[in-house]
């Protein structure tokens, strides 16, 4: 072995853990660039795939009753390629293993077999078309209440109750994110989908010859605009709710809404990630080679050329960075895969395609090692640029000077060893500058991240406590009188009632428009509330419509402003109505009327089609007992549940991540702050074993070192806070969709986690570092020298 | 002298060091005893252990065998925190390469010692005595190489310490320095007290001590009395 490669393995043997803590932070770049990238690309490959593979549909359409006859019509339309037209309704189910009612969505299969969004048959067959009861329901559905083909359960199908059997348990792209109305977030328990034979289901809802849900796919490059005006104008007459494509199709507005989120997650926050660490390792680098200083100069002073030497170094910085590259490329996509699954078990996929793109790989590989070999070429040339004889001489004793530190050290009266401190901060504020900044990244990130939990929290604050203050709520099959609110409250526990009516419209400003559901609701609702754009409940005002900051945005309209809101129900009609309030709303799409003022509208006495209800929790089996019979009732949704589920997922959801992040920002803080401390501790070896001559103990000398280290982490926590208050800012724009609005909201807990997760991390290196400085020998350090 | 009494005492200390392939003795068995108030010089070729001996005199290195006393205290039985603190209490150090904080002043490179000494000299007081009054605010790299040593003995003597060792203080300075130096050093023995113990390479330094003691391949070979001594201004380079 040439005598420089057997320096290479000594150097690496004796700085082995400064390589590794290097590596690491490269690593750590590297991880959360393939990471984030891979989970995003493959899930959306995957949905893709499933979608053309399924043929899940470009259009949907719903009415009350259209006759088939007009199916010939409808198909024959230029551009639609595909048409399926089924019998879809929503109603609740008796499940054995459940007090309360569950709800279903449910569907026909077309007795030749579905041509649209095909479902995928998991277990079981699919059922006989002449076989009423015989339902597939869907296979999560099954697996929470232990369904196995051949089982049976209850269902009220329009005020019927039926028993159906399983024959067969499915997936289906239409559900990819399934859960019932209200709800938000899917529930396997209380929602499932249920499909029947055509047959079974036109008898059930009495739509025999006739389809209430209507899904096309267009052929390859065709318009959608003019189909979704001509199915509008075809179903019309038929109660037609307005046609519209998959960007109001639930499940796939959720997906989207969580793969943007993903993806803001991957372009976001690993590239600013990815470029802290590169500019940390190529500093700390950088300096780790400007210690070898007079070994360079001197085998320049023996003659090996500048590019030998160079090469040397060279070959120390591509280990850093190879070992930095793999390491982050292997825990990028065992993480990668890890964060696929979990996604991939929440939506509903029937297989993954895991496809970390290659872009991820290459981009991370290549910049991960050129900051590894930038930052050494520049230690290299620092110390070539010398004449041999200067570099190898030990460095000029460092000048100091007097300024602020002497002040202040005088008006405290500070201990010496403190001064050393400060004027060591002062005297090389580049290097301190690094381990501050690398602190303060660390910090930033976990503030960054960790505020998901705050801002989820302030969110489900408003839904459930501000805005939802009602126990249950129902929804009735068809649109009733205000007597149903009487009759609500003769149920069992029932305190208080008020009606709700969701209607569904197309509302356009200017050039913006979109089909979304109104809801009208008494005026001084006390049960449910919207919440102003101070954070407080409030009384809708007594006209004009309601809008949520986030639909106005996308509308560019304000209070004041006028909105053309078409009524998809009868009378069917186009008004102008003025924009009285924005509201805050983080969740969920829907704009709001006081009841008087869209009844009045529509010209008919106030009708209600939801009913919330204040509930005696006591009472609550009793209640069940009762939906569960009463025919009229399609949906029951109970609060306290969807709460229940909400926290879990989110909890679910968020501690993966917290978890990587929380570990990525001990991992930085801790590269960084140990390589600091080692090369200080390498410079300054003879000064602080000369310190312990004079009869200072470990703990006092190493109070100079870690002291240093603790104070400049310290001081990087505030500056974290700020940088981390910045990025949570972005973040919570980059992960806000249609669907949600992430509030940006910091609690005192989460800035004092961040701060003392990077402080530990800080304090377990420089003690890590401590435990060398307490082995130091002080007589052969003072040799050293000479 | 009327009635010498020890500060330090050896009984048959050797020194080892083991490097692997070869032993090397850097002592075999020396004996000694440093007086209070009294100046030695320590003679004797490099490599013959002179900084190994000062070393385990001053609690910065122990011996393979052999017992150190210092008064009555054994110092070969000390842990390591009772060497720190019997530093920090009784040995003042010079070396030959001054080893002063960087970061520091004068002042505060003398501080440093007072801040954790018991009844120690003010700092200003410490460097009058070795006439660097002048140089308070002065950092290490604004020194010469001797006044850099004075500031060493400054910082050695502020604990008020009942013993002085000094390995080579002299040896990186010319004559002019060195003479200062060295009388500062025995100016600080003669006011203060302090046993003082100074290694160095110059012949002519002996006739500044009061006593000589002259090493040999880690052996004390010979011991000489200076019946009158010279000061430090008349000895010849
Ligand atoms: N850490 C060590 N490991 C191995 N051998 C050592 C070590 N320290 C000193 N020695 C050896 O011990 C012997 C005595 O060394 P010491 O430093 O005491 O000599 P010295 O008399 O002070 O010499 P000089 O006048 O050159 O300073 C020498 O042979 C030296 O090589
Ligand atoms: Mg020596």
């Amino acid at each position: 072995m040439a005598p420089l490669d057997r320096k290479l393995w000594r150097d690496l043997r004796r700085l082995w853990a400064q390589v590794l803590a290097i590596a690491v932070v490269l690593a750590c770049g590297v991880m959360v660039l393939v990471l984030a990238q891979g989970a995003h690309r493959s899930l959306l490959e995957t949905r893709e795939a499933y979608y053309e593979r399924n043929r899940f549909a470009d259009l949907f359409a719903q009415a009350t009753r259209a006759p088939r006859a007009l199916l010939p019509e409808i198909a024959a339309l230029p551009g639609v390629a595909q048409v399926e037209a089924r019998i879809a309704a929503t109603v609740l189910l008796d499940m054995p293993d459940m007090v309360e009612p569950a709800m279903a969505r449910v569907l026909s299969l077309p007795p030749g077999g579905a041509v649209l969004n095909l479902p995928v048959l998991r277990q079981g067959r699919l059922p006989d078309p002449d076989r009423p009861e015989e339902v597939a329901v869907s296979e999560n559905f099954a697996a929470a209440h232990g369904l196995v083909p051949g089982d049976g359960f209850r269902a009220l199908l329009d005020g019927q109750i039926r028993t159906l059997r399983v024959t067969g348990l499915l997936l289906s792209p239409e559900f990819i994110y399934a859960f019932g109305p209200d709800t938000m977030m899917p529930d396997d328990r209380r929602f499932g989908i249920v499909w029947m034979g055509e047959a079974a289901a036109a008898s059930a809802f009495d739509l025999q010859g006739a389809f209430n849900d209507l899904t096309l796919r267009l052929a390859a490059g065709a318009d959608a605009a003019p189909v979704l005006a001509a199915l509008d104008r075809l179903l019309e007459p038929y109660g037609g709710t307005g046609a519209h494509g998959r960007d109001r199709q639930i499940s796939h507005v959720f997906l989207e809404s969580e793969l943007s989120q993903l993806e803001a997650m991957a372009v976001i926050l690993p590239p600013v990630f990815f470029v802290i660490s590169a500019f940390l390792v190529n500093m700390v680098l950088g300096r780790m080679i400007a210690l070898e200083r007079p070994v360079i100069g001197l085998l320049k002073a023996v003659g090996y050329p500048t590019r030998a030497i160079a090469l040397h170094y060279l070959k120390l910085a591509a280990l850093v960075g190879v070992a930095g590259v793999a390491l982050g490329w292997a825990a990028g996509i065992l993480l990668g895969q890890g964060l696929t699954a979990l996604y991939a078990g929440f939506f509903r996929f029937p297989w993954l395609i895991y496809a970390p793109g290659a872009a991820a790989f290459a981009v991370s590989g290549m910049i991960g090692l050129a900051t590894t070999v930038a930052g050494a070429l520049r230690g290299v040339f620092a110390a070539v640029r010398l004449p041999p004889a200067v570099a190898m001489a030990p460095p000029a004793p460092p000048r100091f000077s007097r300024g602020l530190v002497d002040v202040l050290g005088r008006a405290l009266a500070l201990r010496q060893t403190t001064m050393m401190i400060l004027r060591s901060i002062t005297r090389w504020p580049g290097r301190a500058a690094v381990t501050l900044f690398g602190v303060v990244a660390a910090v930033a990130m976990l503030v960054s991240t960790l505020f998901t939990f705050d801002a989820m929290q302030a969110m489900i604050d408003e839904v459930f406590s501000l805005g939802n203050r009602q126990q249950v709520t129902l929804a009735l099959a068809r649109p009733g009188g205000l007597g149903a609110v009487e009759e609500a409250l003769a149920l069992p526990g029932v305190l208080a009632a008020e009606g709700a009516f969701g209607v569904p419209v197309r509302i356009s400003h200017g050039s913006h428009g979109r089909l979304i559901a109104l809801e009208a609701r008494p005026e001084a609702s006390a049960l449910v509330r919207v919440i102003d754009a101070g954070g407080r409940p409030a009384s809708l005002p007594p006209d004009g419509v309601v809008l949520s900051e986030g639909i106005a945005r996308d509308l560019g309209v304000r209070p004041g402003d006028r909105l053309t809101v078409e009524l998809l129900a009868p009378p069917r009609e186009v008004h102008d109505l003025p924009v009285t309030a924005v509201i805050r709303q983080s969740l969920g799409q829907q704009i709001y009327m006081a009841e008087q003022a869209l009844f009045a509208l529509m010209r008919r006495p106030p009708q209600v089609n939801r009913l919330n209800l204040l509930v005696d929790p006591l009472e609550l089996p009793a209640l069940h007992a009762q939906v569960k019979a009463t025919p009229g009732l399609a949906g029951i949704t109970v609060w306290s549940d969807v709460r229940a589920k909400f926290d879990a997922t989110l909890e679910q959801n968020l501690s993966m991540m917290t978890v990587i992040y929380a570990a990525l920002g001990i991992l930085m803080t801790a590269g960084v702050v140990y390589n600091a401390a080692r090369i200080q501790l390498a410079e300054r070896a003879h000064e602080l074993a000369s310190l312990r001559v004079l009869g200072f103990s470990r703990g006092e000398v190493a109070y100079v070192l870690v002291g240093e280290i603790m104070l400049l982490a310290v001081a990087a926590i505030p500056l974290g806070w700020l940088l981390g208050r910045a990025v949570a800012g972005v973040v919570a724009r980059g992960f806000s969709t249609e669907m949600v609005t992430i509030p940006l909201v910091i609690l005192p807990p989460t800035y004092a986690t961040a701060g003392l997760i990077a402080l530990g991390a800080a304090l377990g290196a420089a003690l890590a570092v401590r435990r060398r400085l307490d082995a130091i020998d002080i007589v052969s350090a003072l040799k050293a020298r000479e | 002298m009327s009635h010498p009494r020890a500060v330090f005492r050896t009984e048959g200390i050797t020194k080892v060091y083991d490097t692997g392939a070869v032993q090397v003795h850097a002592l075999r068995g020396v004996d000694l005893a440093l007086n209070e108030g009294e100046l030695v010089v320590l003679l004797g070729a490099s490599g013959s252990g002179k900084s190994t001996l000062l070393n385990i005199l001053g609690g910065l290195d122990r011996p393979t065998a052999g017992r150190v006393f210092f008064r009555e205290r054994e110092l070969t039985r000390a842990s390591e925190a009772e060497l720190t603190r019997f530093r920090r209490d009784h040995v003042g150090f010079v070396f030959q390469f001054y080893n002063l904080v960087p970061s520091l002043t004068a002042r505060e490179n003398v501080a440093l010692v007072t801040e954790i000494a018991r009844a120690p000299l003010r700092p200003e007081e410490a460097l009058a005595r070795v006439g660097l009054a002048h140089r308070l605010d002065h950092f290490p790299a604004e020194l010469s190489g001797g006044e850099q040593q004075r500031v060493a003995i400054a910082r050695a003597i502020a604990k008020r310490p009942e013993v002085l060792l000094c390995d080579e203080p002299t040896g990186a300075l010319d004559s002019a320095a060195g003479v200062q130096v060295l009388e500062a050093l025995v100016a600080v023995n003669e006011e203060m007290g302090a046993a003082t113990a100074i290694i160095t390479h110059n012949q002519a330094t002996r006739r500044i001590a009061h006593r000589v003691l002259v090493l040999a391949d880690g052996r004390l070979v010979r011991e000489e009395v200076n019946d009158t001594r010279l000061a430090p201004a008349e000895v010849h380079w």
